[in-house]
C-alpha cells in the first residue's frame, strides 16, 4: 500500500507562513497513472467549519484501519481532515480575518481573493470521486445524532450510499438558493457524489460517534469495491430516511436558562417535557418546552443560554415507537 | 418625527434589546404612500452607518420641521437592527456570531437573529424604495457609491437621484439571496445599498455625504421639496468596468494611491515588503488608465488579495 501526505492548495500567509491544505492518499502499490484514474475512488473531508471537530476522530480511526490492514485495500481513499486550517487553528467557524463562512464560497474561483482560490482547488481535488463525504460537526449549541443530509434533487443517487454510512437518520431536504454555494451542492453539481454527515457537538470529540461512521465509511468502501476487509467493528445502525415534514423544530419563545429534561436519541410523545428555560435570578420557570409529536430527538441543545429564537431541539416524527425497547 | 420601538427581545441577563425606528412625514392613514424605508447597520462594528443614519435621522427631523416632506409621503428609518452587538464591539449576533443581513427575510419562528430580520423585513417591506448603509466584508476603502444587485427587478436609474458619481450594478451570488437588499426587491422594493465609505472609523465627511445623497434621492423622487445640491452626473458600473489589481506576495504593503486618485497605465501604484528584512516582494502596478475606486484597509495582506480596483477610461 502507499500512503503519502498532498498539499492541494497552497498560498503565502504575510508573515512568514503558509497556508497549506493536506491530504492523505492511500492506495494500491504498483498501479500506473491508468490504473490510477480508474480505481475507485473515497474522499473524505471535515473541518470546513474551525470548530466542528467531530469528523478528526474518524478520520485518524479510517486511517488507522487501513493501515492496520492494507492488503484489504482495492481503490482510493484521500483523506482532508482541514479544509480550513487557520480556522480550526483559531477555535473559529469561517474563515479568520475574511468574515465568510468557507461552506459558503464554492465552487470557489481563479479570479477573486485567496479564500476563493482555495475553495476551487479543494473542488478540483475532489472532482471525480465516486463518493465524496463532507462531515460536519454540529455548532458549539447543539448536540446531533449521527445523520446524513441529503438536498432532495439528488436523493435517488445519495440515499443509497448515505444508507451504508452506518448512521441513525437520513435527513432528504429540501433545496434552497443559499445552499448553492456549499461544498455538497457544488460537487453534486459536477456530477461527483457528495453527502453532508452531521454528528456529536461543537468543538469537542464523540469517540462513539466517530467509530461508528468510521464504520459506515468502510462499509461504504466496501460497496464501491474500494475494501475487502472487516468493515464493523461495532453495532450495525439502521437509519430512519425522512423528509423536512417530519421533522419538527423547538424553537425559544422565552429567554432564559434552558434545562433539558429529556435525553439526547429519546423518544418522546407529544407533550412530553423535552426541557425548561428557567430564570436563575427569581426562581421562576419561564417556559416548559413540549414536544409537538411523537418522535425522536435528534437535535438537543447543549449550551444552556437562550434567547428568544434559539433552537433547542428537534424532534423526527413519523416513525414507528416500537423501536424504543 | 415619532419614535417606535418595532421590535424587541429579552435577555436572561441584558437590557432588553430594542429596535428603534423613527417615522417622518404626516399621513392619513388613507391617503399615505410608504415611500422610502432606511436602515442603518445591521452589524455592531458599523460605526460610520450608525453614524450617518444619526444623521439622516437629524436631517430629516429638520426638513420635517421646515414643512419640506411631501404631504402623504412617509419615511422610516432604523438606525441599528442589533444595538446589543455594538455594545460589545462584535460585528455579528452577540451569541451566536450569526449575521443579521444574511437572515432575510426572516422568519418569526425560527432562530433568534432570524425572528429580528422577520421584524425588521416585516416593518420595511412594501415601501417603494428601500435604501441601507452597509459596510464589505473585508477591511477597504470605496470611493462613494450606490450598490445594486442584479436581481432582475433592479432600477438602475432612480439610483442616479442619490447624484453620487458612481452606481455600481453586481450580480447577486446564492448567498445574497438572504440579504436585505435582495429581498427588498423580490417584494417589490427599489432597492439600493449605499456604500460610504468607511466602516469602523466615523468619518464627518462621508457622514455629509450619506446626508447629501439620501436628501438629494428624497428630492429627486418627490419626496421632499427643495433644489437638489451638488448632485454629479452618475456613471454606471458593471465589474467588467473594473481592473483588479491582485497581488502573489504577501506581506507589508505600502499604498501610493487611493480611492479618487487618476492613474496611469504602468504607474506604481505600491510595494509589497517583506515583513521580517524590507526587502521589495512585488512592486503593484497599474495595468490600466483610470481612476482608483477601491483600495485595501489592511497595511499586511495575504496572496492573492486584490488592493486596488480601477475604474477604467474608455
Amino acid at each position: 500500500m502507499i500512503k503519502k501526505t498532498e498539499v492541494i492548495s497552497s498560498y503565502k500567509l504575510p508573515v512568514d507562513e503558509t497556508l497549506e491544505i493536506k491530504r492523505c492518499r492511500y492506495m494500491p502499490e504498483n498501479l500506473t497513472g491508468l490504473d490510477i484514474r480508474r480505481l475507485p475512488r473515497i474522499s473524505i473531508v471535515t473541518g470546513i467549519h474551525g470548530d466542528e471537530l467531530e469528523g478528526q476522530y474518524m478520520c485518524y480511526e479510517v486511517g488507522r484501519r487501513i493501515s492496520e490492514s492494507p492488503e484489504s485495500l482495492k481503490g482510493i481513499v484521500d483523506i482532508y481532515p482541514a479544509v480550513n486550517p487557520l480556522g480550526i487553528d483559531s477555535v473559529t467557524r469561517g474563515i479568520p480575518n475574511f468574515d465568510l463562512d468557507m461552506n459558503r464560497t464554492f465552487p470557489g474561483t481563479g479570479h477573486n481573493t485567496m479564500v476563493e482560490y482555495v475553495a476551487s482547488d479543494v473542488m478540483n481535488s475532489l472532482d471525480g470521486s465516486d463518493l465524496v463525504i463532507d462531515c460536519h460537526a454540529s455548532n458549539i449549541y447543539l448536540t446531533e445524532l449521527p445523520q446524513a443530509r441529503v438536498p432532495v434533487d439528488y436523493g435517488e443517487k445519495l440515499i443509497p450510499l448515505a444508507l451504508s454510512l452506518n448512521l441513525d437518520f437520513i435527513w432528504v431536504h429540501q433545496a434552497s438558493t443559499v445552499l448553492e454555494s456549499t461544498l455538497c451542492h457544488s460537487l453534486n453539481e459536477i456530477g461527483t457524489p457528495c453527502v453532508v454527515v452531521e454528528l456529536g457537538v461543537g468543538m469537542r470529540i464523540t469517540k462513539e460517534y466517530g467509530e461508528q461512521l468510521a464504520d459506515g465509511v468502510f462499509n461504504a468502501m466496501e460497496r464501491l469495491k474500494i475494501w475487502e476487509g472487516e468493515v464493523f467493528k461495532g453495532a450495525r445502525h439502521t437509519a430512519t430516511v425522512s423528509t423536512d415534514g417530519y421533522v419538527s423544530f423547538l424553537n425559544a419563545n422565552a429567554s432564559g436558562i434552558f434545562v433539558p429534561s429529556a435525553r439526547h436519541s429519546d423518544y418522546v410523545k407529544e407533550g412530553d417535557e423535552v426541557g425548561r428555560i428557567i430564570e436563575p435570578l427569581t426562581g421562576e420557570i419561564k417556559e416548559i418546552v413540549k414536544s409537538p409529536v411523537d418522535g425522536l430527538v435528534f437535535t438537543l441543545r447543549d449550551y444552556p443560554v437562550c434567547l428568544s429564537g434559539s433552537l433547542l431541539g428537534r424532534i423526527l416524527g413519523g416513525i414507528d415507537l416500537c423501536e424504543e425497547t | 418625527m415619532r419614535r417606535n420601538i418595532i421590535f424587541e427581545l429579552k435577555s436572561p441577563y441584558r437590557d432588553t434589546m430594542r429596535i428603534t425606528s423613527f417615522e417622518f412625514g404626516s399621513c392619513d392613514e388613507a391617503d399615505c404612500e410608504n415611500s422610502v424605508a432606511i436602515l442603518g447597520s445591521t452589524r455592531g462594528n458599523e460605526f460610520q452607518q450608525l453614524y450617518s443614519t444619526s444623521r439622516i435621522v437629524e436631517q430629516l427631523r429638520i426638513l420635517e420641521s421646515q414643512g419640506r416632506i411631501e404631504k402623504s409621503k412617509k419615511i422610516v428609518v432604523i438606525p441599528t437592527a442589533n444595538n446589543y452587538s455594538f455594545n460589545l464591539h462584535k460585528r455579528f449576533w452577540s451569541l451566536d456570531n450569526t449575521d443579521i443581513n444574511r437572515m432575510f427575510p426572516g422568519y418569526d419562528l425560527g432562530e433568534t437573529t432570524q425572528r429580528i430580520a422577520y421584524g425588521v423585513f416585516e416593518y420595511v417591506k412594501g415601501y417603494k424604495f428601500g435604501i441601507q448603509l452597509t459596510s464589505f466584508y473585508q477591511n477597504a476603502s470605496f470611493l462613494p457609491h450606490v450598490r445594486i444587485m442584479h436581481t432582475g427587478y433592479e432600477n438602475p436609474e432612480a439610483a442616479e437621484g442619490f447624484g453620487l458619481p458612481y452606481v455600481y450594478i453586481r450580480n447577486s451570488r446564492p448567498y445574497d439571496t438572504t440579504t436585505l437588499n435582495y429581498n427588498w426587491q423580490i417584494w417589490e422594493t427599489t432597492a439600493f445599498s449605499l456604500y460610504i465609505g468607511e466602516t469602523e472609523k466615523v468619518s464627518e465627511k462621508s457622514g455629509d455625504i450619506a446626508v447629501e445623497a439620501v436628501v438629494n434621492f428624497l428630492k429627486a423622487n418627490g419626496i421632499c421639496k427643495g433644489e437638489i445640491n451638488g448632485g454629479k452626473k452618475t456613471e454606471l458600473l458593471k465589474s467588467s468596468d473594473l481592473a483588479k489589481i491582485k497581488i502573489q506576495s504577501a506581506g507589508f504593503i505600502k499604498k501610493l494611491n487611493k480611492p479618487g486618485d487618476r492613474v496611469r497605465k504602468g504607474q506604481i501604484m505600491g510595494y509589497v515588503y517583506d515583513p521580517y528584512d524590507h526587502s521589495t516582494l512585488e512592486t503593484i502596478i497599474s495595468p490600466v488608465d483610470g481612476t482608483v475606486f477601491y483600495s485595501i484597509a489592511d497595511d499586511m495582506t495575504y496572496q492573492k488579495a486584490i488592493v486596488y480596483r480601477i475604474i477604467k477610461e474608455i
